[in-house]
């Protein structure tokens, strides 16, 4: 009954698709995962940590610099006021929507295979939003006052104008962060139980016993809880929807040409989940490889993500492509001017980049060789992602150098801190995601058993099915599933 | 007793734990439990078993009123906030809009009741289920500690008006429990 990889993914209508492999019983679940956060730090660990918390200690310099001097250490200027700041910022924010989506929206649509990834892309969605909300931030130049975002009483008897997008999006994306840190943390609670009851070391019982508040497993706890948990989905999907629609019309409510589009909302969240997905697979590969969880994490897993890939990287080709349908169907000569110049003028370089990493290269998903290949699918996932960061540069910078005025035109180069900033921003990341793996079960192991045929109390009843003269899965770990009828 | 404090028998022993080896050995002692009229007792799973609430005869959660009801709050709480600010505290025209531009309060009214909904289903669900409370009598028990891992467990707690040590143990284990234990308070 040796079933490889490769056959279970040649008919994927095979009853109920098989998404753990090598049968484990539920303890082996809970082995591996709680064994990579249990064993004495490994030392290919320090290789990713190390370097991620040098890029954060160069964040650090930066933003003290930035503080220290204003922004005008960046390359923005007059007519480019907005540039690798917002970038990063909407590139931040995209990264987290995957998250979401595999977490909620997925959940609410029963697709038992996030069981595997929503852990970890939850975490991802939280350490992307903390790199978001760090760029508007320290862009407003005088930080100090940057409470004036918040509606706070003050001496001034001043209040922020909630007409303004800008301020739309300061709660979408902090609501965002605060249900996103919620949802995940609920869904820590039973395996946080899980840490505290197998830990050895007094610091960890206390540490994790505190965290887990007490859980145990009860069935009246688990019927609130699953209450809370469908809801919470429920919740986060028409928010995840909203937060890049409200950072599109941070553009799109401007008079801009190549902002003032009302295809922003839907094309700003196809892109978001493009991108996200893109860093799900960067990440997924590493753990899956690091950790050994290849039988957790399967191609399965893979294939359907290179899926979403490459239907939300359609979607964005197609949405580049009615932008200039529009641009010339409106007959505004400042609309035709500003994408012809987007794709033949000074910055087309950037442009061509875009359209190459974010439409062409995942055309080779339509292929499932691709899909199911960890070096192309490795490979590609950071190909998409440089090509979304360009579509944030080439969306913001592109629409702002060439002012209605000639006179005004100009052309943005980030400077030494621009990079920094943005590097920077990735060393958070990459050190908030290694402390995660290190300290926190990466895998939602109460989530996965439910998958396990054995966790089903009706054993499996009805008839069997019988695909290609293979036998129905046997429910391997389960002394008599059939106990009774 | 107030909704929120821990719920705990009092008297010598705490009640029963008797440990079951698979899911479904669990849902059909769970069915002759519910059956035999007990009223305070409960099953601990590492997961939540498909259809085990119906096993025991749990009625559904009353958590979503508490978040309708959190999230009106909260809706209602930003368009007020956003209505307060420009219409009556700070009437201030911008871009010539009027005072009371009610579409582009529509977002943050939005977000808002998404937030409070969220908290309303977080909290509430704790509340219910009276967490945090770091100390159980349950927890005493060795082979309990696998319960976050691979074991199934009945608990019966000593108030239950049917609950007798030694019947109800014998109860147990003619449903087939692995183990069976009695617990102090």
């Amino acid at each position: 009954m040796a079933q490889t990889e490769a056959e279970l993914l040649d008919n994927p209508v095979a009853g109920n698709p098989t998404l753990i492999l090598r049968s484990p019983d539920f303890h082996a679940i809970t082995e591996v995962v709680a064994e990579a956060v249990e064993r004495p730090t490994p030392s290919g660990w320090w290789f990713f940590f190390l370097p991620a918390l040098a890029l954060l200690g160069l964040l650090g310099v930066a933003v003290s610099w930035l503080f220290w001097e204003g922004i005008g250490i960046w390359g923005l200027n007059v007519p480019v006021g907005w540039a690798w700041d917002i970038t990063n910022f909407v590139f931040w924010v995209g990264i987290g929507h995957a998250g979401t989506l595999i977490s909620a929206i997925l959940f609410l649509f029963r697709q038992k295979w996030r069981t595997s990834i929503n852990r970890s892309a939850e975490a991802m969605t939280i350490f992307a939003v903390m790199c978001a909300l760090l760029f508007p931030g320290i862009h407003v130049g005088r930080v100090w006052v940057a409470y004036w975002m918040f509606p706070v009483p003050n001496q001034m008897s001043l209040w922020p104008n909630f007409r303004s997008p800008l301020l739309w999006d300061v709660f979408a994306v902090s609501v965002y962060g605060t249900v996103s840190v919620l949802f995940w943390y609920v869904g820590l609670i039973p395996d946080l139980g899980t840490m505290r009851d197998r830990a050895k070391t007094r610091i960890r019982k206390i540490v994790y016993g505190f965290l887990a508040l007490g859980w145990r497993g009860s069935v009246r706890q688990w019927n609130h809880y699953e209450t809370a948990y469908l809801v919470l989905a429920a919740l986060a999907t028409p928010l995840v929807l909203s937060v890049h629609s409200v950072v599109s019309m941070d553009f799109a409510v401007s008079v801009l040409p190549g902002w003032h589009t009302t295809i922003f909302p839907p094309y700003f969240v196809a892109g978001a989940i493009f991108s996200g997905f893109a860093m799900v697979v960067t990440l997924m590969v590493i753990c899956r490889t690091a950790f050994r969880l290849d039988h957790i994490i399967t191609l399965r897993h893979f294939d359907y993500m290179a899926k979403i890939m490459l239907v939300t990287g359609t979607m964005v080709g197609y949405a580049y492509a009615t932008e200039f349908f529009t641009s010339w169907y409106s007959g505004n000569p400042y609309e035709l001017f500003t994408f012809m110049n987007r794709a033949l003028g000074p910055y087309s370089w950037a442009y061509w980049t875009m359209i190459t990493c974010n439409v062409i290269s995942p055309q080779i998903f339509w292929s499932k060789k691709a899909r199911t290949s960890i070096p192309i699918l490795f490979a590609l996932s950071i190909v998409i992602n440089i090509g979304m960061w360009f579509e944030r540069f080439v969306i913001i910078v592109t629409s702002l150098h060439r002012d209605f005025l000639p006179s005004s035109w100009g052309y943005f180069r980030p400077t030494v801190w621009d990079v920094s900033c943005l590097l920077g921003s990735f060393g958070l990341f990459f050190t908030m995601f290694c402390l995660f793996v290190r300290f926190l079960p990466m895998v939602a192991t109460s989530e996965v058993k439910t998958v396990l045929p054995q966790a089903d109390p009706h054993g499996q009843h009805g008839p069997e099915r019988q695909i290609k003269g293979r036998a129905a899965r046997p429910a391997l770990g389960a002394p008599t599933p059939e106990g009774a009828s | 007793m107030p909704l929120l404090l821990p719920q705990l028998p009092q008297g010598p022993h705490y009640g029963i734990l008797a440990e079951f080896a698979t899911p479904a050995d669990l849902y059909h002692a769970c069915e002759k439990v519910r059956d035999a009229g007990f009223t305070k007792w409960d099953a601990h799973t590492p997961f939540p078993v498909h259809g085990l609430e119906r096993a025991m005869g749990i009625r559904r959660s009353p958590l979503p009123w508490i978040v309708l009801v959190a999230g009106l709050t909260g809706a209602a709480f930003g368009f007020g906030l956003q209505w307060w600010v420009h219409a009556s505290a700070q009437p201030l025209v911008i871009s010539g809009k009027p005072l009371f531009s009610w579409p582009a309060f529509i977002p943050i009214t939005f977000e808002l009741g998404v937030l409070f909904a969220a908290f309303g289903a977080v909290f509430g669900m704790l509340g219910l289920n009276r967490l945090p409370m770091h100390y159980h009598p349950l927890f005493r028990s060795k082979v309990f500690e696998r319960v976050t891992d691979d074991a199934f467990f009945i608990s019966i707690e000593s108030w239950d008006p049917r609950f007798d040590p030694s019947a109800t143990g014998k109860l147990l284990e003619s449903l087939g429990a692995r183990s069976v234990e009695l617990l102090e308070s």
